[in-house]
């Protein structure tokens, strides 16, 4: 398992682009992908479930990612997230 | 008449088109064969991902990406792996796919529709149309389509979902109503995306108009006229053709620099209440924000927001902008707008009295506080700080003198902000301009604030009817006082805009071209009208008009000789 803590940057939070865009590329990853916040563990591969965290900028969120691929999957979550998610 | 929520600019004439929305109901049963209904179950997502992506690329086509976009996402909705997981789950435990469906959808609407901000709960109508749309397919139930929908149509509905919306062709539906919805609902996006007048939160709509009614919908006004009599019709035909002309002729300026006839480049703002509206300042293509009023964090509320609560909220607004200008005006209470928490004095004057600046340098928390949050928010943008209301240099000084010791303060924090950060005058009051040479010194910038400057100049309430006819920006006495202002800016070579209404008026623009004015702050729907009043001017013109106006001893000759050239 690893793990990251990181700051949501983009303006809208985790909205439905946003959201949206980070669900699909965590879907790509055998790992399971989960979103550490308000103490909630939050799929992060679910569309659906991510809009239900209301996650908004400047939350302090930690990506945990465990399974064959999780070096990957986090590196690229925390570089999304830190290039604010497309916006 | 109906009145309801003007969601989408212009007139619609036409004849309504009711969209009831089917009655998908089922008797939920006991699956014998989970395998077949799961299998009926993914043959119906299958289903729904390909209607919804036919419709998507219908949308594309005639509003843009933008919208398409919303569609897409209800494809990797019904996709998404969680819900689909759950409801396997359910399908396996003997559930019908139906009911299955249902539960976990509802159970996502009931979530959003609680949620304490705007556009998650909009998300529960993408998930209660997905819902609908999902069932019609399992039901085997048609879908009405609005695509077939005759020239001339006003839409009536309870909702417009944004699958209805991707059938609209938009040559044949003139106007919407619903029952449902605000400005910044799906309907009203779309609506505005295909220019198509909409007037939404209208209760009874689908019970009180039938089919074919003809139908008037003031989508500026949020108006809905039922069988017009021939007097409504000749006035609302009217102005649905002087509308759709000026939409055209405006449209032409988007995207355009601010730029007189004659070369001059010019900065045209908006001005907005909310960080939200920022978002709504570029849509109508403003390059800035040229007044941000703070009040609106400091009401509806028990206390001070905290300085983290401002922070994100300027920071919010500069991060939309990215990187355009934002000015921020601090705190502008007292006078009329009262916040019961501070316990302001009641006073006999008011507007004479304990307001703005005055009362921000007085209560230094507060000031400061504010202005901690504006400097750590200027990491992210081009921020600028306006104080209000000032009337001697020294409150320029002393508001100047605080933002230099909250620097040092962050500095020393190691917190970031611009270092470089402009501050300036917002010149409102008569002594401001008088005193404007002496504050162009000091001062950043000025904007002219026509509002306030107006009421103390000619010592008129424009809310009293019996000396409301004093209020106007063309009185002599105001313009000689904006053209010091403007020309003392010059002279220091200090940028000098106005943020008050008069800046978008079309008499006064060329007074201000010939005076120097570099900035324009208007509110977001006059963004294209005065970029193209201003295209019209050349300075040589302008200075003509203007050297005539201020050889004018009354407001009357003023807009009598300013009404013949524009």
């Amino acid at each position: 398992m690893v793990s990251k803590t990181v700051t949501l940057t983009n303006a809208q939070g985790f909205h439905m682009r946003p959201a949206s865009l980070f669900a699909t590329a965590m879907g790509k990853y055998e790992s399971d992908v989960i979103i550490k916040f308000n103490n909630s563990d939050i799929n992060a591969k679910s569309l659906l479930n991510i809009i239900a965290g209301c996650i908004k900028c400047g939350s302090e969120i930690e990506i945990v990612c465990s399974g064959s691929d999780e070096q990957a999957a986090l590196d690229e979550a925390v570089q999304l997230i830190e290039s604010g998610l497309g916006e | 008449m109906f009145y309801g929520t003007a969601a989408s600019d212009g007139i619609g004439i036409g004849n309504v088109m009711i969209i009831e929305e089917h009655t998908l109901s089922y008797s939920p049963k006991t699956v014998i064969d989970p395998d077949a209904e799961s299998q009926r179950y993914n043959d119906a997502v299958n289903a729904f991902c390909e209607n919804t992506m036919a419709q998507a690329d219908a949308l594309r086509a005639s509003t843009g990406d933008k919208e398409a976009e919303i569609l897409e996402g209800h494809i990797q909705i019904i996709k998404d792996p969680y819900l689909n997981g759950e409801i396997e789950k359910l399908i396996a435990n003997g559930t019908c796919a139906e009911s299955a469906l249902e539960q976990m959808c509802d159970q996502f609407i009931t979530v959003f529709s609680m949620a304490d901000d705007e556009l998650t709960k909009q998300r529960a109508s993408d998930v209660r149309d997905i819902k609908a749309g999902m069932l019609g397919i399992l039901l085997g139930v048609k879908e009405i389509k609005i695509s077939d929908a005759p020239k001339g149509t006003v839409l009536v509905a309870h909702e417009l979902t944004p699958s209805m919306t991707a059938g609209i062709v938009k040559e044949n539906i003139v106007g919407i109503v619903t029952e449902t919805g605000g400005k910044t609902s799906h309907s009203a996006i779309l609506a505005r995306a295909l220019e198509i007048p909409a007037v939404l939160s209208v209760e009874g709509a689908v019970s009180s108009l039938a089919n074919g009614q003809k139908v008037i919908v003031d989508g500026s006004e949020g108006i809905v006229i039922e069988s017009p009599d021939s007097e409504q019709m000749e006035i609302y035909t009217q102005k649905r053709d002087a509308f759709i002309k000026e939409r055209r002729e405006l449209e032409k300026y988007k995207g355009k620099e601010t730029v007189s006839a004659s070369g001059e480049v010019y900065e045209l703002f908006c001005n907005i209440g909310k960080p939200e509206d920022a978002v709504k300042a570029m849509d109508f293509d403003g390059e800035g924000v040229g007044l941000f009023r703070t009040e609106f964090l400091f009401m509806d509320r028990d206390a001070v927001p905290t300085e983290d609560e401002q922070f994100e909220a300027y920071k919010k607004a500069a991060l939309i902008l990215k990187g355009k200008p934002l000015i921020i005006r601090t705190l502008d209470i007292g006078g009329d707008k009262d916040l019961p928490y501070l316990g302001l004095k009641k006073e006999e004057n008011p507007f004479m009295g304990f307001r703005a600046i005055r009362y921000c340098l007085k209560n230094n928390d507060l000031f400061k506080s504010q202005i901690r949050a504006i400097l750590r928010a200027s990491a992210f943008g081009d921020i600028r700080i306006m104080f209000p209301l000032i009337t001697t240099l020294d409150e320029l000084r002393a508001g100047k003198q605080l933002v230099e010791n909250i620097k040092l303060e962050l500095k020393e924090a190691n917190i970031s902000f611009d270092e470089n950060i402009k501050v300036g005058v917002m010149a409102e009051t008569s002594s401001a301009a008088v005193i404007a040479d002496l504050l162009a010194k000091e001062a950043d910038f000025f904007s002219i604030g026509t509002n306030d400057l107006t009421g103390y100049t000619m010592a008129c309430d424009r809310g009293n009817s019996d000396v409301s006819y004093l209020y106007s920006a063309l009185q002599p006495s105001v313009l000689r006082l904006i053209k010091n202002i403007i020309e003392c800016g010059v002279k220091n070579n200090i940028p000098v805009g106005m943020c008050g209404e008069a800046a978008a008026n079309p008499m006064m623009i060329p007074l201000l071209i010939s005076f120097g004015l570099t900035e324009f702050s208007v509110s977001a729907p006059s963004v294209l009208k005065v970029r193209k009043t201003i295209s019209q001017w050349t300075k040589q013109e302008a200075d003509k008009v203007a050297e005539k106006v201020m050889t004018f001893a009354t407001e009357q000759e003023v807009t009598d000789y300013l009404k013949t050239i524009i």
